[in-house]
Protein backbone atom coordinates (compact mmCIF):
# COMPACT_ATOMS: atom_id res chain seq x y z
CA UNK A 1 0.00 0.00 0.00
CA UNK A 2 0.89 3.52 -0.60
CA UNK A 3 -0.79 5.69 1.90
CA UNK A 4 -1.86 9.69 0.56
CA UNK A 5 -0.73 11.76 3.19
CA UNK A 6 -1.04 15.39 1.18
CA UNK A 7 -2.66 14.65 -2.16
CA UNK A 8 -1.42 17.58 -4.10
CA UNK A 9 -2.75 19.65 -6.41
CA UNK A 10 -3.82 16.69 -9.08
CA UNK A 11 -2.92 13.19 -8.72
CA UNK A 12 -4.39 10.53 -10.19
CA UNK A 13 -4.12 6.77 -11.52
CA UNK A 14 -3.40 6.01 -14.75
CA UNK A 15 -2.58 3.57 -17.00
CA UNK A 16 -2.10 2.94 -20.49
CA UNK A 17 -6.09 3.61 -21.64
CA UNK A 18 -9.56 2.93 -21.26
CA UNK A 19 -10.14 1.28 -24.57
CA UNK A 20 -13.51 -0.53 -26.94
CA UNK A 21 -16.15 1.98 -25.18
CA UNK A 22 -14.92 4.58 -27.59
CA UNK A 23 -18.27 3.76 -29.80
CA UNK A 24 -20.76 4.50 -26.16
CA UNK A 25 -18.64 8.02 -25.38
CA UNK A 26 -16.15 6.97 -23.47
CA UNK A 27 -12.82 8.35 -23.38
CA UNK A 28 -9.45 6.26 -23.69
CA UNK A 29 -7.90 8.39 -20.49
CA UNK A 30 -4.65 7.20 -19.42
CA UNK A 31 -1.15 8.78 -19.09
CA UNK A 32 -1.33 12.08 -20.36
CA UNK A 33 2.85 11.35 -21.05
CA UNK A 34 3.13 8.25 -22.52
CA UNK A 35 7.03 9.25 -23.54
CA UNK A 36 7.44 9.16 -20.24
CA UNK A 37 5.52 6.25 -18.56
CA UNK A 38 7.23 4.03 -20.91
CA UNK A 39 10.56 4.56 -19.44
CA UNK A 40 9.31 4.87 -15.77
CA UNK A 41 8.08 1.39 -16.33
CA UNK A 42 10.93 -0.24 -18.75
CA UNK A 43 13.24 0.00 -15.70
CA UNK A 44 10.98 -1.51 -13.69
CA UNK A 45 10.58 -4.02 -16.17
CA UNK A 46 6.85 -3.55 -15.69
CA UNK A 47 4.42 -4.18 -18.28
CA UNK A 48 3.47 -0.89 -20.28
CA UNK A 49 0.28 -1.37 -19.45
CA UNK A 50 0.74 -1.10 -15.73
CA UNK A 51 -0.27 1.77 -13.64
CA UNK A 52 1.09 4.71 -12.35
CA UNK A 53 0.67 7.48 -10.43
CA UNK A 54 0.44 11.10 -12.35
CA UNK A 55 1.59 13.98 -10.68
CA UNK A 56 0.53 17.17 -11.97
CA UNK A 57 2.26 20.32 -10.78
CA UNK A 58 2.57 20.48 -7.39
CA UNK A 59 3.19 16.77 -5.72
CA UNK A 60 1.62 14.71 -2.87
CA UNK A 61 3.25 14.14 0.07
CA UNK A 62 3.62 9.89 0.17
CA UNK A 63 4.21 7.41 2.49
CA UNK A 64 4.97 3.55 1.77
CA UNK A 65 3.59 0.54 3.44
CA UNK A 66 5.38 -2.13 2.05
CA UNK A 67 8.54 -2.43 0.35
CA UNK A 68 9.03 -2.05 -3.33
CA UNK A 69 11.19 -0.47 -6.05
CA UNK A 70 10.04 2.97 -7.71
CA UNK A 71 11.00 5.19 -10.64
CA UNK A 72 9.93 8.86 -10.98
CA UNK A 73 9.53 10.33 -14.36
CA UNK A 74 8.44 12.90 -16.43
CA UNK A 75 8.25 16.47 -14.63
CA UNK A 76 11.28 17.54 -12.56
CA UNK A 77 9.13 18.17 -9.02
CA UNK A 78 12.32 18.45 -6.31
CA UNK A 79 11.43 15.03 -5.34
CA UNK A 80 13.17 13.76 -2.34
CA UNK A 81 12.81 10.45 -0.21
CA UNK A 82 12.93 10.97 3.02
CA UNK A 83 14.15 13.96 2.90
CA UNK A 84 17.38 13.57 0.69
CA UNK A 85 17.03 14.68 -3.15
CA UNK A 86 16.12 11.84 -5.38
CA UNK A 87 16.47 11.64 -9.34
CA UNK A 88 14.42 10.95 -12.12
CA UNK A 89 14.49 7.52 -14.17
CA UNK A 90 16.76 6.11 -11.48
CA UNK A 91 15.11 2.94 -9.49
CA UNK A 92 15.35 3.04 -5.77
CA UNK A 93 15.05 0.37 -3.33
CA UNK A 94 11.81 1.56 -0.78
CA UNK A 95 11.59 0.58 3.17
CA UNK A 96 8.59 0.53 4.78
CA UNK A 97 8.33 3.64 5.75
CA UNK A 98 9.78 5.30 3.31
CA UNK A 99 8.32 9.22 2.72
CA UNK A 100 8.41 10.27 -0.50
CA UNK A 101 7.26 14.58 -1.28
CA UNK A 102 7.86 16.54 -3.92
CA UNK A 103 9.30 20.17 -3.77
CA UNK A 104 9.22 23.24 -6.15
CA UNK A 105 8.19 22.61 -9.65
CA UNK A 106 11.45 23.12 -12.06
CA UNK A 107 10.43 22.02 -15.22
CA UNK A 108 7.28 20.50 -17.08
CA UNK A 109 4.01 19.80 -15.59
CA UNK A 110 3.32 16.37 -14.98
CA UNK A 111 5.49 13.97 -13.30
CA UNK A 112 4.73 10.08 -12.77
CA UNK A 113 5.85 7.73 -10.10
CA UNK A 114 6.17 3.82 -11.13
CA UNK A 115 6.29 0.93 -8.57
CA UNK A 116 7.55 -2.53 -9.23
CA UNK A 117 4.43 -4.40 -10.93
CA UNK A 118 2.40 -1.10 -11.21
CA UNK A 119 -0.56 0.49 -8.90
CA UNK A 120 -3.49 -2.03 -8.51
CA UNK A 121 -6.50 -0.23 -7.73
CA UNK A 122 -10.12 -1.55 -9.16
CA UNK A 123 -10.19 -2.01 -12.62
CA UNK A 124 -13.57 -0.38 -14.47
CA UNK A 125 -14.19 -0.95 -18.18
CA UNK A 126 -10.80 -2.71 -18.52
CA UNK A 127 -8.77 0.14 -17.28
CA UNK A 128 -7.37 1.60 -13.90
CA UNK A 129 -7.19 5.26 -15.21
CA UNK A 130 -9.27 7.39 -13.32
CA UNK A 131 -12.41 8.99 -15.28
CA UNK A 132 -15.22 10.46 -13.07
CA UNK A 133 -17.89 9.19 -13.31
CA UNK A 134 -16.36 5.70 -15.14
CA UNK A 135 -14.44 5.58 -11.81
CA UNK A 136 -15.95 6.62 -8.35
CA UNK A 137 -13.07 9.49 -7.69
CA UNK A 138 -11.38 12.29 -10.35
CA UNK A 139 -8.35 12.05 -8.30
CA UNK A 140 -6.63 11.36 -4.97
CA UNK A 141 -7.32 12.89 -1.97
CA UNK A 142 -5.50 12.88 1.80
CA UNK A 143 -5.50 9.58 3.94
CA UNK A 144 -5.87 7.48 0.43
CA UNK A 145 -4.39 4.32 0.07
CA UNK A 146 -3.32 3.03 -3.36
CA UNK A 147 -2.60 -0.66 -3.24
CA UNK A 148 0.63 -2.48 -5.02
CA UNK A 149 1.81 -5.95 -4.58
CA UNK A 150 5.19 -5.51 -2.24
CA UNK A 151 8.32 -6.28 -4.17
CA UNK A 152 11.52 -7.33 -2.57
CA UNK A 153 13.64 -9.39 -4.90
CA UNK A 154 14.32 -7.42 -7.80
CA UNK A 155 17.31 -7.11 -9.48
CA UNK A 156 17.38 -4.26 -12.02
CA UNK A 157 19.34 -5.06 -15.26
CA UNK A 158 19.64 -0.98 -16.02
CA UNK A 159 19.27 0.78 -12.49
CA UNK A 160 19.08 4.71 -14.08
CA UNK A 161 19.31 6.11 -17.36
CA UNK A 162 20.41 9.61 -18.89
CA UNK A 163 17.24 10.78 -20.65
CA UNK A 164 17.40 13.50 -23.73
CA UNK A 165 14.61 15.55 -21.87
CA UNK A 166 12.19 17.09 -23.89
CA UNK A 167 10.34 18.99 -21.59
CA UNK A 168 12.17 22.14 -22.90
CA UNK A 169 10.71 21.39 -26.71
CA UNK A 170 7.98 23.74 -27.52
CA UNK A 171 7.23 22.88 -31.13
CA UNK A 172 4.30 20.68 -31.22
CA UNK A 173 4.68 18.96 -34.97
CA UNK A 174 1.42 18.16 -36.47
CA UNK A 175 -0.13 16.13 -39.23
CA UNK A 176 -3.73 17.04 -41.71
CA UNK A 177 -6.86 16.60 -39.36
CA UNK A 178 -10.04 15.81 -41.34
CA UNK A 179 -10.79 19.76 -41.83
CA UNK A 180 -7.65 20.95 -43.21
CA UNK A 181 -8.75 21.24 -46.77
CA UNK A 182 -11.96 23.12 -45.47
CA UNK A 183 -9.38 26.02 -44.20
CA UNK A 184 -8.33 29.06 -45.86
CA UNK A 185 -4.52 30.23 -46.54
CA UNK A 186 -4.81 32.61 -44.17
CA UNK A 187 -6.54 30.30 -41.37
CA UNK A 188 -3.46 27.91 -42.85
CA UNK A 189 -0.60 30.43 -42.58
CA UNK A 190 -1.48 31.47 -38.59
CA UNK A 191 -1.59 28.43 -37.60
CA UNK A 192 1.68 27.90 -38.55
CA UNK A 193 3.66 31.23 -38.13
CA UNK A 194 2.44 32.08 -34.80
CA UNK A 195 3.89 31.80 -31.20
CA UNK A 196 0.81 30.36 -29.40
CA UNK A 197 0.04 30.54 -25.46
CA UNK A 198 -1.51 27.82 -23.92
CA UNK A 199 -4.15 29.36 -21.79
CA UNK A 200 -4.95 28.35 -18.03
CA UNK A 201 -7.81 26.84 -18.90
CA UNK A 202 -6.31 23.00 -19.43
CA UNK A 203 -6.43 19.98 -18.07
CA UNK A 204 -6.83 16.25 -19.36
CA UNK A 205 -9.67 16.69 -21.25
CA UNK A 206 -8.44 19.50 -23.47
CA UNK A 207 -5.87 22.88 -23.56
CA UNK A 208 -7.11 25.53 -24.89
CA UNK A 209 -4.85 28.33 -26.85
CA UNK A 210 -4.76 31.91 -25.81
CA UNK A 211 -4.40 33.59 -28.89
CA UNK A 212 -7.44 33.53 -31.49
CA UNK A 213 -7.04 32.73 -35.46
CA UNK A 214 -9.17 34.21 -38.24
CA UNK A 215 -12.82 32.79 -37.35
CA UNK A 216 -14.66 30.58 -39.98
CA UNK A 217 -18.56 29.31 -40.59
CA UNK A 218 -17.52 25.86 -41.39
CA UNK A 219 -20.09 23.50 -40.74
CA UNK A 220 -20.10 19.92 -40.11
CA UNK A 221 -22.20 16.59 -38.63
CA UNK A 222 -20.50 15.10 -35.83
CA UNK A 223 -17.87 13.05 -35.81
CA UNK A 224 -14.97 10.95 -34.23
CA UNK A 225 -12.12 12.91 -32.43
CA UNK A 226 -9.56 11.63 -30.45
CA UNK A 227 -6.58 12.77 -28.28
CA UNK A 228 -4.45 15.17 -29.85
CA UNK A 229 -7.34 16.72 -32.38
CA UNK A 230 -6.90 20.29 -32.64
CA UNK A 231 -10.37 21.26 -32.91
CA UNK A 232 -11.32 24.74 -34.08
CA UNK A 233 -14.18 26.74 -33.07
CA UNK A 234 -16.30 29.25 -35.30
CA UNK A 235 -14.97 32.24 -33.45
CA UNK A 236 -11.20 30.84 -33.86
CA UNK A 237 -10.19 29.26 -31.09
CA UNK A 238 -7.91 26.20 -31.11
CA UNK A 239 -8.70 23.91 -28.63
CA UNK A 240 -6.08 20.53 -28.53
CA UNK A 241 -8.14 17.71 -27.11
CA UNK A 242 -6.21 15.68 -24.70
CA UNK A 243 -6.43 11.97 -23.35
CA UNK A 244 -10.03 12.37 -20.88
CA UNK A 245 -11.39 14.15 -24.10
CA UNK A 246 -14.86 13.72 -25.57
CA UNK A 247 -15.37 10.77 -28.35
CA UNK A 248 -16.74 12.80 -30.75
CA UNK A 249 -17.36 16.84 -31.60
CA UNK A 250 -18.96 18.97 -34.10
CA UNK A 251 -16.20 21.58 -34.64
CA UNK A 252 -13.60 21.36 -37.28
CA UNK A 253 -10.66 18.81 -37.20
CA UNK A 254 -8.05 21.18 -38.06
CA UNK A 255 -4.66 19.23 -37.38
CA UNK A 256 -3.68 16.59 -35.27
CA UNK A 257 -0.95 16.44 -32.71
CA UNK A 258 1.41 13.63 -33.23
CA UNK A 259 2.08 11.41 -30.22
CA UNK A 260 5.27 13.03 -29.25
CA UNK A 261 3.28 16.16 -29.65
CA UNK A 262 0.97 14.83 -27.35
CA UNK A 263 3.55 14.29 -24.65
CA UNK A 264 5.20 17.36 -25.39
CA UNK A 265 2.27 19.05 -24.97
CA UNK A 266 1.05 17.64 -21.85
CA UNK A 267 3.86 18.92 -20.10
CA UNK A 268 3.29 22.51 -20.32
CA UNK A 269 1.22 24.77 -18.17
CA UNK A 270 -0.86 27.90 -18.66
CA UNK A 271 1.54 30.78 -19.97
CA UNK A 272 4.04 28.48 -21.92
CA UNK A 273 5.01 28.88 -25.32
CA UNK A 274 4.01 26.16 -28.15
CA UNK A 275 4.39 26.40 -32.04
CA UNK A 276 3.04 24.27 -34.74
CA UNK A 277 4.60 22.40 -37.32
CA UNK A 278 3.11 20.71 -40.00
CA UNK A 279 4.62 17.24 -41.01
CA UNK B 1 -30.41 1.52 -54.13
CA UNK B 2 -26.66 2.24 -55.32
CA UNK B 3 -23.62 2.11 -51.91
CA UNK B 4 -23.51 5.94 -51.40
CA UNK B 5 -19.85 7.19 -52.59
CA UNK B 6 -17.29 7.30 -49.85
CA UNK B 7 -14.15 8.92 -49.31
CA UNK B 8 -10.98 7.88 -46.73
CA UNK B 9 -8.72 10.29 -44.72
CA UNK B 10 -5.57 9.42 -42.74
CA UNK B 11 -6.52 10.89 -38.97
CA UNK B 12 -3.08 10.47 -37.17
CA UNK B 13 -0.41 7.33 -37.91
CA UNK B 14 -3.35 5.27 -35.68
CA UNK B 15 -6.06 5.88 -37.84
CA UNK B 16 -8.49 6.76 -40.51
CA UNK B 17 -12.08 7.93 -41.21
CA UNK B 18 -14.43 6.88 -43.65
CA UNK B 19 -16.67 9.28 -44.63
CA UNK B 20 -20.26 9.54 -46.35
CA UNK B 21 -21.93 12.70 -48.54
CA UNK B 22 -22.61 15.64 -45.44
CA UNK B 23 -26.08 14.61 -44.51
CA UNK B 24 -28.34 13.52 -41.64
CA UNK B 25 -29.90 10.63 -43.34
CA UNK B 26 -31.07 7.14 -42.04
CA UNK B 27 -30.40 4.88 -45.58
CA UNK B 28 -26.44 6.53 -44.84
CA UNK B 29 -26.56 5.67 -41.08
CA UNK B 30 -27.71 2.49 -42.21
CA UNK B 31 -25.09 1.53 -44.45
CA UNK B 32 -22.33 3.42 -42.06
CA UNK B 33 -23.76 0.64 -39.67
CA UNK B 34 -23.58 -2.34 -42.12
CA UNK B 35 -20.30 -1.76 -42.92
CA UNK B 36 -19.23 -1.05 -39.76
CA UNK B 37 -20.48 -4.99 -38.88
CA UNK B 38 -18.90 -6.12 -41.97
CA UNK B 39 -15.58 -4.63 -40.81
CA UNK B 40 -15.60 -5.84 -37.06
CA UNK B 41 -17.14 -9.11 -37.72
CA UNK B 42 -15.08 -10.12 -40.98
CA UNK B 43 -12.02 -8.58 -41.53
CA UNK B 44 -10.83 -6.21 -38.83
CA UNK B 45 -11.31 -9.30 -36.32
CA UNK B 46 -8.19 -8.36 -34.26
CA UNK B 47 -8.46 -7.24 -31.03
CA UNK B 48 -6.60 -4.16 -31.55
CA UNK B 49 -9.54 -2.58 -33.89
CA UNK B 50 -11.95 0.13 -32.70
CA UNK B 51 -15.17 1.30 -35.09
CA UNK B 52 -16.59 4.73 -33.83
CA UNK B 53 -19.70 5.40 -35.77
CA UNK B 54 -21.16 8.77 -35.82
CA UNK B 55 -23.94 10.31 -38.44
CA UNK B 56 -22.20 10.09 -41.90
CA UNK B 57 -18.93 8.83 -40.66
CA UNK B 58 -16.63 5.51 -39.17
CA UNK B 59 -13.58 6.21 -37.39
CA UNK B 60 -11.29 2.99 -37.83
CA UNK B 61 -8.75 2.84 -35.17
CA UNK B 62 -5.92 0.55 -34.87
CA UNK B 63 -4.93 1.31 -31.41
CA UNK B 64 -1.13 -0.25 -31.25
CA UNK B 65 -0.37 -0.56 -34.92
CA UNK B 66 0.49 2.08 -37.25
CA UNK B 67 -1.66 2.25 -40.11
CA UNK B 68 -0.43 1.61 -43.81
CA UNK B 69 -3.12 4.23 -45.13
CA UNK B 70 -2.59 3.51 -48.89
CA UNK B 71 -3.28 -0.24 -48.24
CA UNK B 72 -5.91 0.12 -46.15
CA UNK B 73 -7.73 2.98 -48.17
CA UNK B 74 -7.36 0.32 -51.14
CA UNK B 75 -8.67 -2.49 -48.56
CA UNK B 76 -11.68 -0.23 -47.41
CA UNK B 77 -12.86 1.03 -51.19
CA UNK B 78 -12.88 -3.03 -52.44
CA UNK B 79 -14.90 -4.21 -49.12
CA UNK B 80 -17.50 -1.66 -49.01
CA UNK B 81 -17.96 -3.27 -52.98
CA UNK B 82 -18.55 -6.64 -51.20
CA UNK B 83 -20.87 -4.93 -48.80
CA UNK B 84 -24.40 -6.27 -50.30
CA UNK B 85 -24.08 -9.59 -49.24
CA UNK B 86 -23.12 -9.48 -45.61
CA UNK B 87 -25.29 -9.69 -42.57
CA UNK B 88 -27.09 -6.30 -41.18
CA UNK B 89 -26.44 -5.54 -37.67
CA UNK B 90 -29.25 -6.17 -35.31
CA UNK B 91 -30.87 -3.06 -34.18
CA UNK B 92 -33.67 -2.17 -31.64
CA UNK B 93 -36.57 -0.02 -30.44
CA UNK B 94 -36.12 1.59 -26.89
CA UNK B 95 -38.94 2.18 -24.82
CA UNK B 96 -38.13 5.26 -22.13
CA UNK B 97 -39.85 5.92 -19.38
CA UNK B 98 -39.90 9.76 -18.45
CA UNK B 99 -41.65 11.87 -15.65
CA UNK B 100 -42.46 15.25 -16.97
CA UNK B 101 -43.43 16.38 -13.84
CA UNK B 102 -42.40 20.36 -13.25
CA UNK B 103 -40.00 19.33 -10.31
CA UNK B 104 -37.76 17.68 -13.11
CA UNK B 105 -38.64 19.23 -16.03
CA UNK B 106 -37.48 22.95 -15.11
CA UNK B 107 -38.20 24.45 -18.72
CA UNK B 108 -40.88 22.63 -19.42
CA UNK B 109 -43.69 25.71 -18.94
CA UNK B 110 -41.35 28.14 -20.79
CA UNK B 111 -41.23 26.04 -23.59
CA UNK B 112 -44.80 25.45 -23.89
CA UNK B 113 -44.87 29.69 -23.48
CA UNK B 114 -42.57 30.07 -26.16
CA UNK B 115 -43.88 27.58 -28.66
CA UNK B 116 -47.24 28.74 -27.57
CA UNK B 117 -48.34 25.25 -26.76
CA UNK B 118 -49.78 23.97 -23.72
CA UNK B 119 -47.64 21.39 -21.47
CA UNK B 120 -49.78 18.70 -22.33
CA UNK B 121 -48.91 19.34 -26.07
CA UNK B 122 -45.53 19.29 -25.73
CA UNK B 123 -45.48 16.44 -23.93
CA UNK B 124 -47.41 14.87 -26.45
CA UNK B 125 -44.91 15.83 -29.58
CA UNK B 126 -42.18 14.29 -27.48
CA UNK B 127 -43.29 11.40 -26.54
CA UNK B 128 -45.19 10.82 -30.07
CA UNK B 129 -41.78 10.87 -32.21
CA UNK B 130 -39.47 8.06 -32.87
CA UNK B 131 -35.64 8.91 -32.35
CA UNK B 132 -32.86 7.75 -34.54
CA UNK B 133 -29.56 7.43 -32.56
CA UNK B 134 -26.90 9.09 -34.76
CA UNK B 135 -24.10 9.38 -32.21
CA UNK B 136 -23.23 8.98 -28.78
CA UNK B 137 -20.51 11.03 -27.67
CA UNK B 138 -19.75 14.00 -25.51
CA UNK B 139 -20.07 12.34 -22.54
CA UNK B 140 -20.14 8.56 -21.88
CA UNK B 141 -23.61 7.25 -23.08
CA UNK B 142 -24.74 10.74 -24.66
CA UNK B 143 -27.26 10.39 -27.62
CA UNK B 144 -27.22 12.60 -30.22
CA UNK B 145 -31.12 12.00 -31.12
CA UNK B 146 -32.48 12.62 -34.46
CA UNK B 147 -35.88 13.12 -35.17
CA UNK B 148 -37.79 15.55 -33.11
CA UNK B 149 -40.92 17.20 -34.11
CA UNK B 150 -40.36 20.49 -36.64
CA UNK B 151 -42.88 22.29 -34.14
CA UNK B 152 -40.87 21.16 -30.88
CA UNK B 153 -37.69 22.85 -32.58
CA UNK B 154 -36.58 26.21 -30.57
CA UNK B 155 -33.15 27.20 -29.37
CA UNK B 156 -31.16 25.90 -26.45
CA UNK B 157 -31.44 28.31 -23.17
CA UNK B 158 -29.88 31.41 -23.38
CA UNK B 159 -27.52 30.83 -20.10
CA UNK B 160 -26.37 27.11 -19.99
CA UNK B 161 -26.87 25.93 -16.63
CA UNK B 162 -23.81 25.04 -14.60
CA UNK B 163 -25.62 21.95 -13.40
CA UNK B 164 -27.99 19.50 -14.81
CA UNK B 165 -29.26 16.42 -13.22
CA UNK B 166 -28.59 12.69 -14.30
CA UNK B 167 -31.36 11.61 -16.49
CA UNK B 168 -32.66 14.92 -17.50
CA UNK B 169 -34.64 14.92 -20.84
CA UNK B 170 -33.79 17.72 -22.92
CA UNK B 171 -34.09 19.26 -26.34
CA UNK B 172 -32.27 21.99 -28.36
CA UNK B 173 -32.87 22.76 -32.29
CA UNK B 174 -33.01 20.02 -34.08
CA UNK B 175 -31.83 17.36 -31.43
CA UNK B 176 -33.26 15.87 -28.40
CA UNK B 177 -31.53 13.61 -25.70
CA UNK B 178 -30.61 12.81 -22.26
CA UNK B 179 -27.96 13.99 -20.12
CA UNK B 180 -26.52 10.49 -18.99
CA UNK B 181 -24.39 12.08 -15.52
CA UNK B 182 -24.87 15.39 -13.96
CA UNK B 183 -23.02 18.03 -15.76
CA UNK B 184 -22.90 21.59 -17.39
CA UNK B 185 -25.97 21.70 -19.64
CA UNK B 186 -27.45 24.46 -21.96
CA UNK B 187 -30.83 22.66 -23.45
CA UNK B 188 -34.54 22.91 -22.58
CA UNK B 189 -34.69 20.59 -20.01
CA UNK B 190 -38.55 19.18 -19.84
CA UNK B 191 -38.18 15.42 -17.72
CA UNK B 192 -36.04 13.44 -16.56
CA UNK B 193 -35.44 9.72 -17.47
CA UNK B 194 -34.48 7.13 -14.50
CA UNK B 195 -33.27 4.27 -16.64
CA UNK B 196 -29.64 5.17 -16.54
CA UNK B 197 -28.36 5.22 -20.24
CA UNK B 198 -24.38 4.42 -18.87
CA UNK B 199 -24.19 2.12 -15.93
CA UNK B 200 -19.94 1.70 -15.44
CA UNK B 201 -20.77 -1.20 -13.43
CA UNK B 202 -22.24 -3.40 -16.69
CA UNK B 203 -20.36 -5.32 -18.69
CA UNK B 204 -22.12 -3.56 -21.92
CA UNK B 205 -22.26 -0.23 -19.65
CA UNK B 206 -24.40 1.59 -22.42
CA UNK B 207 -26.97 -0.52 -23.74
CA UNK B 208 -27.70 1.34 -26.75
CA UNK B 209 -25.70 2.02 -29.36
CA UNK B 210 -25.75 3.80 -32.29
CA UNK B 211 -28.32 3.33 -35.23
CA UNK B 212 -30.82 2.05 -32.60
CA UNK B 213 -34.58 4.03 -31.81
CA UNK B 214 -35.71 6.07 -28.85
CA UNK B 215 -39.23 6.79 -28.25
CA UNK B 216 -40.02 8.27 -24.67
CA UNK B 217 -43.42 7.38 -22.57
CA UNK B 218 -44.94 9.43 -19.91
CA UNK B 219 -45.17 8.31 -16.18
CA UNK B 220 -45.63 9.57 -13.17
CA UNK B 221 -43.33 11.45 -10.58
CA UNK B 222 -44.21 8.16 -8.63
CA UNK B 223 -43.43 5.73 -10.84
CA UNK B 224 -40.36 7.65 -11.77
CA UNK B 225 -38.66 7.67 -7.62
CA UNK B 226 -39.62 3.49 -8.11
CA UNK B 227 -37.74 3.29 -11.29
CA UNK B 228 -34.90 5.23 -9.49
CA UNK B 229 -35.16 2.42 -6.61
CA UNK B 230 -34.75 -0.26 -9.27
CA UNK B 231 -31.81 1.99 -11.65
CA UNK B 232 -29.85 2.11 -7.37
CA UNK B 233 -30.15 -1.39 -7.53
CA UNK B 234 -29.23 -2.63 -10.61
CA UNK B 235 -32.22 -4.16 -11.70
CA UNK B 236 -33.77 -1.93 -14.41
CA UNK B 237 -34.34 -3.38 -17.71
CA UNK B 238 -35.39 -1.04 -20.50
CA UNK B 239 -38.21 -2.38 -22.78
CA UNK B 240 -36.65 -3.08 -26.24
CA UNK B 241 -37.92 -4.39 -29.22
CA UNK B 242 -35.92 -5.78 -32.36
CA UNK B 243 -36.31 -3.73 -35.54
CA UNK B 244 -36.83 -5.55 -38.87
CA UNK B 245 -34.08 -4.41 -41.47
Amino acid sequence: MLKVLKAGFYTTVQDSGRFYYRNKGVPVSGVMDDMSVFKVNSLLENKVTDAVLEITMTGPTLVFEEETYMVLGGAEMSATLNNSPIQNYKVYLIEVGDVLSFGRLEKGFRSYLAVKGGFKTKEVLGSRSYYKPITKFNRLVDNDVVPFSPQKEFQPKISEIKVASFLDRSVLEVSKGPEFDLLNDRQLEEIFSKTFTVAHENNRMAYQITETITSHSISMLTSATIPGTVQLTPAGKLIVLMKDGQTTGGYPRAVQLTDKAICILAQKKGGDAISFKLV
Amino acid sequence: MNSPKINIKPFGVHSVLIEWPNEVSEHILEKILHFETFLSKEVLTEHDWELVPSYNSLLVINRTEEIDFAKISADIHSWYGQLKETAKPDRYLWRLPVTYDLEFGLDLEDVASQLNKSIEEVIALHTGATYTVYGIGFLPGFMYLGGINKELELPRRANPRPKVLKGAVGIAGKQAGIYPQESPGGWNIIGNCAVPIFDASKENPCFVSVGDKIEFYKISKAEHDLRLIEAEVGIYKPEKIKIDA
